[in-house]
């Protein structure tokens, strides 16, 4: 059973089995981003800092940053999404990944709140 | 999503809500950034008809000695035939466009269209130059909506047959729905359309009646955004303004011939400045941009030549759903103004690859089926 725990800016952070951890937006985040034409990834093999900007999601109207909230290195990239950005919007969860990180602190995901939390969390607001 | 509380609301503004439109302030208003979505309701607008409400739009009458709004536009107002419509501009004293206005000539007046975030300008503007000839009045009580897509004609026809074939850029007054209405065969998105003007209280009774059609669907101001970018049309505040010419925004088309040929003296502000870059050509003029890859650029990013000197700037872009690419339009020197030149933008510290396009991006589709629209 792979962990999936959610952040108050509406990313996912998923741990595989490897202990590496996906990085997604969620369904909440891409309707309100409405329909994403662009995604800037990082380098892989790239550092990231706790809190850096990992991701630009560019929509027709908005742009969307999106930041790592734990530290690590970027070990793949979801290079579909060059020439396919609406994977985002079409499965957010899924196929639209961004980035796979391996983080300097698995236990680290811990802090963050679950499906139910933070589905509570959306709902208010 | 934010909400203004001083903004103010359009006849339509029940119906965007019960259709789930997301709302935003636009120029004062709370108005339909979209419904379904913009890249489907940009798509559904040129596979079939959208409406849009664009009351937030001003609404100004003239009447009295009406050719004395030559005084302050470039266009031929003289020359503009009764139920004609004509795209013109309110110029400044420098040679600026102070803003652009669609000019129909009813029988015993001039009905225009001017833009929601100038119209209060707009109207002063015209009552200080016209207010000895004309009076001049800013309705506050009216909506407009706009039916856009190769539809709307056929749409249109089910309410008043005669629709069908009026002439791109006239008018006509007809009741719909009920309602008395004047009709403007014209558009803001590159298709054949309509702009229908009529009393607020009765555009909800209309826009229902005309979204019962299984062809039509809601749009909002997304989609009329990226469409008219599409369509190569100015928005007014972003790509024209008052230091932009109109040679230099590439409306020099809309400088009355009488004027261009020397016929007639020309008595419109900053008249002298526009006639000279017209001989002379502007600095800087305005182009298509498109960028090799998918990255959208928006306004205010500034355009390097491959030498990576500073050489114009973009002034409104968007991502082209029918074009299948970002679409751009900006400013650059007139030596690279030629469609096919290669530009360079940097976006977050990385440069990317622009190359200067010919406008449209997407070929126009209006009416011409009956009628000779006006040079």
């Amino acid at each position: 059973m792979s962990t999936v725990k959610f952040t108050h800016d509406h990313e996912w952070l998923r741990r595989e089995d490897d202990g590496s951890i996906t990085v997604g937006i969620t369904d909440y985040a891409q309707e309100q981003l409405g329909d994403i034409v662009y995604v800037e990834l990082p380098e892989a093999g790239s550092a990231v800092a706790a809190g850096s900007q990992l991701v630009v999601i560019e929509s027709v109207k908005a742009v969307g940053e999106v930041a790592m909230p734990l530290a690590g290195r970027v070990a793949a990239v979801n290079d579909a999404l060059a020439d396919a950005p609406e994977r985002v919007n079409e499965a957010p969860l899924d196929d639209g990944w961004l980035v796979r990180i391996e983080v300097d602190d698995p236990a680290g995901l811990d802090a963050f709140m679950d499906e139910a939390a933070y589905r509570d969390y959306v709902a208010g607001l | 999503m934010s909400r203004d509380a001083s903004a103010r609301e359009t006849a339509l503004s029940a119906l965007h809500r019960e259709l789930g439109a997301r709302l935003v302030p636009f120029a004062g208003y709370l108005m339909p950034l979209q419904y379904a979505g913009i890249r489907e309701e940009h798509l559904h607008t040129r596979a079939q008809a959208a409406l849009f409400d664009v009351s937030h739009m001003g609404q100004i009458v003239i009447e009295g000695a009406l050719d004395a709004l030559e005084t302050l536009v470039p266009g031929d107002i003289v020359g503009l035939a009764t139920w004609r419509q004509r795209y013109t501009l309110l110029t400044n004293s420098e040679g600026g466009i102070r803003d652009d206005l669609m000019v129909t000539r009813l029988p015993d007046r001039l009905f225009v269209v001017a833009n929601a975030a100038c119209k209060e300008a707009d109207h002063a503007h015209l009552v200080a130059g016209l207010g000895d000839a004309c009076a001049v009045h800013l309705a506050d009580d009216r909506a407009l909506l706009a039916l856009q897509g190769p539809a709307a004609a056929a749409v249109l026809a089910e309410l008043d047959d005669e629709l069908a074939t009026l002439p791109f850029m006239a008018a006509r007054a007809c009741r719909l729905a009920g309602h008395d209405c004047l009709v403007n065969r014209c558009g803001y998105t590159g298709e054949d359309g309509f702009e229908i003007a009529l009393d607020a209280s009765g555009a909800e009774a209309l826009a229902r009646q005309l979204l019962a059609d299984a062809r039509v669907a809601p749009a909002g101001l997304g989609a009329r955004a990226s469409l008219r970018l599409e369509a190569g049309l100015c928005l007014s505040g972003t790509d024209i303004d008052a230091t932009t010419s109109p040679v230099a925004a590439d409306l020099a088309w809309t400088l009355a011939r009488k004027y261009r040929d020397g016929s007639a003296m020309p008595r419109f502000p900053g008249a002298a400045a526009i006639m000279a870059e017209l001989a002379a050509g502007a600095p800087r003029v305005r182009v298509g941009l498109r960028p090799d890859g998918r990255i959208p650029l928006r306004g205010g990013t500034e355009l390097a030549d491959t030498a990576g000197r500073s050489v114009g700037i973009v002034t409104s872009g968007s991502f082209g759903a029918s074009a299948g690419h970002p679409v751009a339009m900006g400013y650059v020197e007139r030596a690279l103004a030629a469609p096919g030149t290669r530009l360079e933008v940097t976006i977050r510290e990385r440069r990317h690859a622009v190359e200067v396009c010919a406008l449209p991006f997407v070929p126009h589709r209006y009416y011409r089926g009956r009628g000779t629209p006006d040079p």
